[in-house]
């Protein structure tokens, strides 16, 4: 009997097993190893550590990391400020229909790709685009104003790119808070801002630490939309990569930076969640 | 019983249709650029031989990189441009060598064939045959700027804030050129190269503010010039000439540096599997008739002897407008890469993306 259920585990584990083995741990081993490699001559390699002294002697890379980091903690938070009132709307403000409607409403953009939704951002935004021949049509531009190519597009694009991912542990852990833990705490003589703080926001707290992370990663590993959006000004970490590998045809250099990204986004989070006194196991369980 | 009767004997068809194609067809997987394998090509040649034709639409770098992944498998045959075929063989061993004895060399104009084979040799193997050959230069709204006649033009302030062009390596070689600097004559020496690249990075630096963005696709392009957001870029001289149908003011013109040459071409990658589909392909597509249908898709001309008397007479009279007799002389024909160059290019375009 016991021997039928250590089997029966051992088979439910075994496409976890696999799926971990064969998609990230076996590439990420064989990634470290290629990162590992220094081409001394046509088609002649060495062992050494000369791919990540390049990323920290050439100040550019690091550079690159650090707006993309930077960037992709100001989307993040951003993200939360829209998302946070949107979903105690749906969890708190209403039922029912409207509840499901309004939630729906958030999920519809993610049925078209990505790709799609960053093309309509660029019709949007670009020179004879509909914002700008709106603009001039009202008479509030007196010429074609370019909204694309910039910072704040890149920043529009991810934010609105993440939206979901945040609104979906928000309204879950917002669901769980009992109205009368809200009401007691109006009864108890607090005004607005002070049940927000000390009863909302704390009982929120996993799923805003979720959905921070969630939403963090996405934008550090996201391609599309800063290459897109953001032309000649992108200058986006996956970008390098990218191009190591395939224009450039130096996979050791883009194999360590996609090692680098790993770790250094690994130890972003970690610090995020040490500085606001979180932990995972508080956030999962 | 009468239903086992009906699986057997279709259980038997299936047996003999299987065996009659795996006999005298294979499906050939073809790594190719967009329009260079037009349906109707594929359908015809399906037909006449039975094989299947499988089209990935790709780039240079793509393309050697997707071989590069599968140490040259997936693919039966490619079409990497000609400077782009002995480096990355030295360095990767991706592709195998031709076997010329089953090419019918008739087909192709003699003196394109010998450079072909003559910059695509490793060691005393020849590894390609051109296909289909152009040039890239500049790509101008002969109405809105018709001062841009040169590479270093793009960074006049009179077309400021409505330029646009790639961040490759094409950008780099043009500009170098425009400067007065000879780059192919520096591939054998990495320092000099080096020093070069500095140049033109200096020079791409300072032209930055006045770009609007660095196109990434063909199509991305396209839409900048139709609406009219950028004047003057760089481009294939294809592009400009599609262009040219819609807006006659558009247009591809020559650079004074001179206009860069390439040539697709054909190379079997080293664990391709359908060899003879391969060849067969090659000398399908190089006859006059055929070559001419591919010139109509993808807007280039080809390697195959005869087929500019096929071709339609708008393309020829883009052409020559494009291209007086003095442009001709005067294209800069790509020579092979050295492996590693890719390196000091890289750095350079890194750095160029990066500033502000």
């Amino acid at each position: 009997m016991r021997r039928d259920a250590k089997f029966g585990l051992a088979l439910l584990l075994t496409p976890l097993l696999l799926w971990l083995s064969l998609l990230i741990f076996i590439p990420h081993i064989d990634l470290f190893l290629v990162s590992l490699r220094e081409r001394v001559g046509v088609g002649k390699y060495d062992i050494s550590l000369a791919n990540y002294l390049t990323f920290i002697n050439e100040p550019l890379y690091m550079w690159t990391f650090l707006r993309t980091a930077v960037m992709s903690v100001v989307a993040t938070v951003i993200t939360l400020l829209i998302a946070f009132p949107v979903s105690y709307y749906i969890a708190k403000m209403v039922k029912g229909r409207t509840q499901s409607a309004l939630f729906l409403l958030c999920l519809v953009p993610f049925w078209v790709s990505e790709l799609v939704r960053t093309f309509g951002w660029m019709i949007l935004l670009r020179e004879t685009g509909i914002i700008s021949n709106l603009l001039q049509s009202v008479g509030l531009a007196s010429g074609p104003v370019e909204m694309l190519y910039n910072d704040a597009a890149i920043m529009v694009g991810l934010v609105y790119t993440s939206m979901l991912f945040m609104v979906v542990p928000l309204v879950t852990t917002l669901e769980s808070l009992a109205d009368e833990v809200v009401e007691a705490g109006y009864d108890l003589g607090g005004n607005g801002l002070s049940v927000l703080r000390e009863i909302i926001i704390p009982h929120a707290m996993p799923g805003i630490v979720s959905g921070c992370i969630v939403v963090f990663m996405l934008c550090l590993g996201n391609y599309l939309t800063p290459t897109m959006l953001g032309g000649k000004e992108s200058l986006w970490f996956t970008e390098l990569i990218y191009s190591q590998f395939i224009v450039r045809f130096n996979w050791e250099l883009g194999a360590a930076f996609g090692f680098l990204l790993l770790i250094l986004s690994s130890v972003i989070v970690w610090g995020m969640l040490r500085l606001t006194g979180q932990s995972l196991e508080k956030t999962m369980g | 019983m009468k239903k086992q009767s009906l699986m057997l004997s279709s259980a038997v068809a299936f047996a003999v249709i299987a065996g009659a194609t795996a006999a005298s067809a294979d499906t050939l997987r073809l790594l190719t650029w967009g329009g260079y394998a037009p349906e109707d090509v594929v359908a015809k040649f399906e037909d006449m031989t039975g094989h299947t034709v499988e089209v990935t639409k790709s780039n240079n770098e793509e393309m050697i990189a997707k071989l590069r992944a599968t140490g040259g498998g997936g693919f039966d045959l490619a079409q990497p441009s000609q400077d782009r075929i002995a480096g990355p063989q030295a360095e990767f061993g991706i592709y195998k060598p031709m076997d010329m004895s089953k090419i019918d060399t008739s087909l192709f104009i003699p003196s394109m064939l010998e450079a072909t084979k003559g910059n695509t040799m490793v060691g005393d193997a020849v590894y390609g045959v051109p296909h289909v050959w152009g040039t890239s230069g500049l790509v101008v709204d002969t109405a809105m700027a018709g001062m841009v006649k040169d590479y270093t033009d793009l960074c006049s302030p009179d077309v400021a804030g409505k330029v646009s062009y790639r961040l490759k390596r094409p950008t780099l070689i043009g500009f170098a050129f425009s400067m007065g600097l000879d780059p192919f004559a520096a591939y054998g020496d990495e320092a000099a190269y080096t020093d070069i690249m500095g140049q033109v990075e200096a020079k791409l630096i300072e032209c930055k503010p006045g770009v609007k963005t660095y196109w990434g696709g063909g199509d991305e392009l396209m839409g900048l010039l139709r609406s009219g957001e950028v004047v003057a870029s760089m481009a294939w001289d294809t592009g400009g000439w599609k262009l040219n149908a819609d807006k006659p003011d558009i247009t591809f013109v020559a650079p004074a540096a001179g206009a860069l040459g390439w040539v697709d071409t054909f190379v079997l990658p080293a664990k391709g599997k359908a060899d003879d589909a391969a060849y067969a392909w090659i000398n399908f597509v190089m006859q006059p008739e055929v070559a001419a249908m591919i010139t109509a898709a993808a807007g280039n001309f080809t390697a195959s002897q005869g087929a500019d008397e096929f071709a339609s007479a708008d393309l020829k009279a883009r052409y020559q407008a494009s291209f007086p007799a003095e442009a001709i002389d005067n294209i800069k024909w790509y020579p092979p890469v050295p492996a590693g160059l890719e390196a000091i290019e890289g750095g350079v375009l890194d750095r160029v993306k990066a500033a502000k």
